[in-house]
């Protein structure tokens, strides 16, 4: 017998069981998948409006370990770790999300493009992304920070025009797919234009691609801000970056101040999980035939 | 016949490195010469009472007034023959650092690239086996959250817990301080080596487990393992001989078409332990605006991956005659 099926078989058994006291499986992810959100967005509000008083330096309450009153401690400044932390993952969420809504909408002009039909527009674009990935990401975000002259403008034009070789090979070879689908066969016979179908009919089947594409953007678009602050390239240090505040701590973990480095690296990890969770489900609801992949 | 195709295929590669090396030396010149940092400033650096005149001269002798193409051209023809130039930092050839540099951090990208690959193999296979069961989705679990911790938070972390709570290990650098290079010990090196490349193999390992698992799933549940089980083989001979033949190509080639991730975590996690590799250098030549250096380095990562993704290719193609041609496109990872 297949120990795997039996498995499965009372796997699927105990959701439905399940399934009847809340909902059902898609309106449970759909309502996971709200709160994700509601999450993030919170953060990158608390963060928003969380004004330059709550991070003032007080030289009295400085280098504290984690308490109740603060709970992520204080750095060596007396500033309050937990309102620099949400502070920073507000700047990391704004970040991430112009930089992969960039780097989404590259990746589905190069995609289409790519898949128009033209023989040496698909060998120009496929080059274009083998030379992108290429060089090794890190170096590319170094020479393009310091091509911008560092700061926040380094950062955003850095992760944004890097992170779509992926996506972009996705939706390639969806288009290239959906191109050799019968309905788009007699639609040429019906003397529409290229331009025609890929309006009415391609777009439109890439547009949940789009979206999953780019939400699980986002982790990377974070990590890679984050690290490139961390090297020193992005936001001035004066502003409350996760990546700042961590390669500031490298100077006193060596006295045993861990919270410095433990908490604002732990939020940054729950935030990229958050994001990565939360494309994952949107897959799932979108597209429901990806979760039998 | 044979000896034709082999020489067409090694031409193919040749063409391609050629072009994508041009095309990745213009990309970063661009790059570079957007910069708003002026380079004879950086040249000069904190020395006072340089002239202006003194800097004009400077930037003539450099070409700096010469129209972009022509600085290009110049450049390049000097990197053909060799001449990097020297860099700014270290106040040495280009070349001589990169070497010397990409010697350090080799023995950590090939530690840390091994652990990664065997570790993340040996996990996958155990999830893929355990498919659906407790240990799987615990380990899954565990492995998506790994894919979210940056490889430079994970460094800080090993840091405050195995070096300044344990003690274990020391704080950073690749070998002790103040001893001569040459009465180093090779146990030194590795007790140097270990937390740096446990960090940069924690970036990947994650990865390679979830891909290998899929892959054991898909195997598993195929209908000549479903044939194998009624004729009664146990769970193991089943792994070993339809599980492991299938998935250890795929799990190789991924490793070999890493080396892009590898050479961009070794930047984060040498900068994490001061491990004077070429990673670190990297990120030091952009700070201090070295552009020989970062040109250099740039050129020169681009070959590294290059070569990965060229040996990936090339073992499937040996270890696997299938893949023709046009299938290439197929195996393009996300």
């Amino acid at each position: 017998m297949n120990p795997t099926a039996s498995e499965k078989g009372g796997f699927y058994i105990g959701r439905a069981r399940m399934g009847r006291r809340f909902w059902n499986r898609r309106m449970r992810l759909i309502v996971l998948t709200f709160l994700m959100f509601a999450v993030i967005f919170g953060v990158y509000l608390a963060g928003a409006v969380l004004g330059e008083e709550a991070i003032a330096a007080d030289f009295s309450r400085k280098g504290l370990a984690p308490s109740w009153e603060h709970p992520f401690g204080t750095d060596m400044l007396g500033r309050d770790m937990l309102a620099r932390t949400v502070k920073g993952l507000s700047v990391s969420i704004l970040v991430g999300t112009v930089a992969s809504g960039v780097s989404a909408v590259i990746a589905l002009i190069v995609g289409v493009v790519a898949a128009m039909g033209i023989s040496w527009l698909d060998h120009l674009m496929n080059w274009l992304i083998d030379l992108v990935m290429g060089i090794p990401h890190m170096v590319l975000l170094i020479l393009i920070s310091f091509s911008c002259g560092k700061g926040l403008r380094g950062v955003l034009a850095g992760v944004a025009v890097t992170h779509w070789t992926g996506l972009a090979r996705l939706i390639r070879s969806e288009v290239f797919k959906i191109r050799s689908e019968q309905y788009v066969e007699v639609s040429k016979k019906l003397g529409h234009s290229g331009r025609w179908i890929t309006i009415h009919h391609i777009l439109p089947h890439m547009v949940p691609q789009f979206l999953i594409g780019l939400i699980l953007l986002f982790p990377h678009a974070i990590m890679h801000e984050s690290g490139l602050t961390f090297l020193g390239f992005g936001l001035p240090p004066e502003q409350p970056a996760i990546g700042i505040i961590l390669s500031e701590s490298m100077k006193y973990i060596a006295a045993g101040n861990w919270w410095l480095a433990f908490f604002p690296g732990l939020m940054l990890v729950m935030t990229v999980f958050l994001f990565d969770r939360l494309g994952e489900n949107l897959k799932k609801i979108l597209d429901p035939y990806s979760v039998h992949e | 016949m044979k000896k034709n195709y082999y020489l067409k295929f090694a031409g193919k590669y040749l063409l391609r490195m050629v072009t994508l090396l041009i095309a990745v030396s213009i990309v970063s010149f661009v790059l570079v010469s957007f910069s708003p940092v002026d380079p004879v400033q950086q040249y000069v650096g904190s020395v006072p009472n340089v002239s202006a005149e003194q800097r004009e001269k400077i930037a003539e002798y450099w070409g700096l007034n010469d129209p972009p193409v022509e600085r290009f051209l110049a450049w390049g023809s000097s990197i053909l023959k060799g001449d990097f130039g020297v860099s700014l930092l270290y106040r040495r050839p280009v070349l001589d650092i990169v070497r010397e540099k990409f010697a350090v951090s080799l023995a950590l990208m090939l530690t840390s690239w091994l652990l990664s690959g065997i570790l993340g193999f040996t996990l996958g296979c155990l999830m893929g086996v355990f498919n659906g069961r407790w240990t799987d989705k615990i380990l899954k679990k565990l492995c998506l959250t790994m894919c979210s911790i940056p490889t430079f938070w994970i460094g800080i972390v090993f840091l405050i817990l195995f070096s300044v709570k344990l003690g274990w290990f020391p704080m950073g650098m690749s070998v002790p301080m103040g001893v001569p290079t040459a009465e180093v010990t090779i146990w030194q090196r590795i007790h140097h080596l270990i937390l740096p490349a446990l960090t940069l193999s924690f970036l990947s390992f994650a990865g390679v487990a979830l891909h290998t698992r899929e892959k054991l799933v898909d195997v598993l549940e195929s209908d000549y393992v479903l044939f194998a089980r009624a004729r009664g083989e146990s769970q193991w001979s089943i792994l070993k001989r339809h599980g492991l033949r299938n998935i250890l190509l795929p799990a190789v080639t991924m490793q070999f078409g890493s080396f892009s991730e590898l050479f961009g975590g070794s930047v984060l996690a040498e900068n994490v332990f001061s491990y004077p590799g070429l990673g670190a250098a990297a990120s030091a030549a952009g700070m201090s605006s070295d552009v020989p250096l970062l040109l250099g380095i740039t050129l020169f990562s681009a070959l590294f991956v290059f070569i990965g993704n060229m040996l990936a290719d090339i073992i499937y193609r040996i270890v696997d005659p299938q893949i023709g041609e046009g299938e290439r496109n197929e195996s393009y990872g996300k």
